[in-house]
């Protein structure tokens, strides 16, 4: 009995130990807010600036970081948390009241993060630096903004282009704007024509409608945002969306079926020589912008065609995404965190960044095809210092800018990730042939339009 | 026990003692309460009863994710088992060269999970993988393992084999640990080769094939890294196949992706009971089929 009793308070010692240290996982609960922080683009900064999310590894990053340093002056010393931002490391560190200064996030994680008061509205940090809004690309400030607040600095813009095997068109009497969207029968027709099944299976893919990621871009096409503008209502189950998913969905169908394209596409050298247009394995597919540099390094001789995207009134469409700067609530140099984001996506950083590139590609031998900047004026200046690589790699160019203001977004909401990943699992059931395109997407509907109204709710109770 | 001895043995304890308190019995017991509360890590935890365990047992993707992982453990665990228990006799009988086999079958349990996942997308691609170049070698057309949802958890089966390593080692020493002269006894008396392994291997080293049963079962209703990987993580993100939806995949999914940590709690606890129900089967079960050599029968 002495024995136990000798036991007792040491096991409450260990047991305080625990408490304590999992009290620190705790939600604040408190909203922290910036009203205190004087933003003043002439004031003098220091102390330390922590970046989460960001690593800063190519001449694009570098030479803009080196002009947001010297903007910060010699008193803030920048510690960067290398690595694309992890979400849960990032909350908890704002839950134990020990967050990064500033953090680099996908543009389509911020409205989840500013219902929960994890980062800042930046209207004083927008006004106090200077922060010329106007210059952004419209549909990437309207990512970052919820409830009419910014809550996130965008930068790059991510766009979609048709790219297309010149050879297999001609060969099927066919051209670009038989696969570019505007025409979905032609384009069925296109797919039919390119499409060549061998004794072992698919041989070529005719056209790629690229599913589930650029669902909502065939919806677009089609006319219909599958979430209203205030990020309110989803807007899954409209009968043009399922048209377009019913569509996208034939396009694979009328190749043997998605697992027989997927397991085509994944077995080729996506980034390599070996890629499906330089081995004459794909007819044409809608693609980000990147993907053109990519073929212009590894391939460059392949027989490419391009165009934008287009709906079906023949416009230009762009399902756009990109990056974004937000400052934690609770930042200890919020001053600085700000001033960072406006040097990083300010026009002299572009600029910079557009000639440490340019000046890369030109050793390499190389042309500069442009960076999109999301940021509408720096996109023009970057524009002007384009250097020829020689057709196709010039109307490829020449699409990404065209695509570049056409585009739109899905808007900032409180559940983004709950309607992404209703969206996703409505398009891979009808894609694995579980689901039927109108059922699906009236299941969709109701998962993600039930997470928009719980998350909206919490969001309306903390105000 | 007198108390110096019980203070110094607390005091050597105390290291493990504290880690456990607070890495494993407090989350616990932490876990517990978050089951009983809506918490997205940043806010506080708002207590909401039972409705998250309400929630979950009318969640058609919970039902799914476990009928998904019960159908991966009810095929992968005697197939994993059948396979270990043949390479070990195999290895019971290669003599010199057993050592090598052995470390050669230990290897592929080294290769990290993550590895595992995109090497299942390689080998088993429907197109131009490894799987069906040798299928169609013998003249069998294969299926779309990688996206076909009828072939998915097949495939994550097989896949599974690569880490028998561990089990066949297992199995080796438990054949090794089988006293000849009970052969010896088997043979006189007229058994031939499979009545001496049905009467005589078999319930000797049934004590370590009830351990491999148990720890894979717990192991097969954890399913997580392979099957992620190749489904749900970077590059194939978009694709989340439902039929690789495993239970814990989908917690994942609920806690990290979705921030709902209180729904996950809940997801947690329903599991841990779930294992603890078919473990506690598994345990009566053996009293019946397992022999313990010296227990009172």
């Amino acid at each position: 009995m002495r024995s136990s009793r000798g036991a007792f308070p040491f096991l409450t010692t260990i047991a305080v130990i625990g408490l304590a240290s999992t009290g620190c996982a705790i939600g604040t609960g408190d909203s922290a807010d910036d009203a205190d922080v004087e933003y003043d683009p002439e004031a003098t900064l220091d102390g330390e600036l922590s970046v989460m999310g960001f690593s800063g590894v190519d001449e694009v990053a570098t030479s803009r970081m080196d002009l947001a340093e010297q903007e910060l002056g010699d008193g803030v010393d920048v510690q960067l948390i290398e690595g694309e931002l992890d979400l849960q490391q990032f909350l908890s560190t704002v839950a134990t009241g020990d967050p990064p200064d500033l953090v680099y996030a996908n543009r389509d994680q911020i409205g989840s993060l500013a219902a929960r008061d994890a980062i800042l509205p930046l209207s004083r940090c927008i006004e106090g630096e200077g922060i010329d809004t106007s210059q952004f690309v419209e549909s990437a400030l309207a990512q970052v903004t919820l409830e009419g607040e910014v809550y996130g600095i965008p930068e790059f813009n991510v766009v979609q282009l048709t790219m297309a095997n010149a050879d297999l068109l001609a060969a099927a009497g066919l051209t670009i704007d038989d696969v570019n969207g505007s025409d979905w029968e032609a384009m069925s027709a296109a797919n039919e024509a390119l499409t060549k099944q061998g004794a072992t299976g698919l041989e070529v893919i005719g056209i790629d409608s690229k599913l589930p990621e650029f669902f909502p871009l065939w919806a677009k096409a089609a006319g219909v945002d599958l979430i209203s503008e205030d990020g309110r209502e989803a807007n899954l189950d409209d009968p043009e969306a399922v048209r377009a998913l019913e569509w996208a969905v034939s396009i694979y169908d009328a190749q043997g079926g998605f697992a027989d394209v997927k397991a085509y596409r994944d077995s080729a050298d996506f980034f390599g020589e070996g890629n499906q247009f330089a081995t004459g394995v794909l007819g044409a597919m809608p693609m980000e912008q990147w993907y053109l540099n990519v073929l212009a390094d590894v391939s460059p001789d392949a027989p490419l065609a391009f165009d934008v995207v287009r709906d079906l009134q023949g416009e230009p469409i762009a399902y756009a995404s990109g990056s974004a700067w937000a400052i934690p609530s609770g930042a200890e140099n919020p001053e600085a965190a700000c001033r960072w984001a406006r040097a990083m996506t300010s026009l002299d950083a572009w600029e910079a960044a557009a000639q440490a590139r340019l000046e890369l590609r030109e050793q390499e031998g190389k042309p500069f095809t442009g960076i999109l900047t999301g940021n509408a004026e720096a996109d023009e200046l970057v524009r002007g210092m384009v250097t020829s690589g020689g057709e196709p790699w010039d109307a490829g160019v020449e699409a990404m800018y065209e695509a570049n203001e056409h585009t739109f977004s899905l808007p900032a909401n409180p559940a983004d990730a709950e309607f992404e990943q209703a969206m996703q699992d409505a398009v891979n059931a009808v894609l694995t042939g579980e689901a039927e395109p109108a059922d699906a997407l009236a299941d969709a509907q109701e998962t993600a339009q039930q997470a928009l109204d719980e998350a909206w709710e919490r969001v309306e109770a903390e105000e | 026990m007198k108390r110096r001895e019980w203070i110094a043995a607390l005091g050597f304890l105390s290291p493990w003692l504290i880690g456990f308190a607070v890495f494993t019995a407090w989350p616990i017991v932490y876990s517990a309460y978050l089951s009983l509360t809506d918490y997205d890590v940043i806010n506080d935890a708002t207590f909401v009863g039972w409705s998250n365990y309400q929630e979950l047992f009318a969640d058609p993707k919970v039902s799914l994710a476990l009928a998904n992982t019960l159908f991966f453990t009810v095929v992968q665990v005697p197939l994993y088992v059948i396979v270990s228990l043949a390479l070990a006799l195999l290895l019971n009988r290669a003599g010199r060269a057993s050592g090598f086999f052995r470390t050669v079958f230990f290897l592929p349990k080294m290769t990290p999970p993550v590895a595992v996942g995109f090497l299942f997308l390689l080998l088993f691609n429907g197109q131009n993988g490894l799987i069906n170049g040798g299928l169609a070698a013998v003249g069998i057309d294969g299926p779309s393992w990688t996206t076909d949802p009828a072939w998915v958890k097949p495939g994550l089966v097989i896949m599974s084999l690569w880490t028998v390593g561990s089990s066949v080692l297992i199995l080796l020493a438990a054949l090794r640990g089988v006293p000849e002269e009970l052969y010896e006894s088997a043979t006189l008396d007229g058994a031939g080769a499979w009545r001496r392994f049905a009467s005589v291997t078999l319930p000797m080293i049934s004590p370590a094939v009830f351990f491999i049963v148990v720890v894979n079962t717990i192991a097969g209703l954890q399913t997580f890294d392979e099957a992620y990987t190749a489904f749900f993580g970077a590059g194939n993100s978009t694709y989340s196949n439902d039929a690789a939806l495993f239970y814990v995949i989908y917690l994942f999914q609920q806690a990290f992706e979705f921030l709902h940590m209180g729904y996950a709690s809940a997801m947690a606890w329903v599991l841990f009971i779930v294992i603890m129900a078919i473990t506690a089967v598994q345990m009566i079960l053996s009293k019946r089929l397992v022999h313990y050599e010296g227990a009172a029968s």
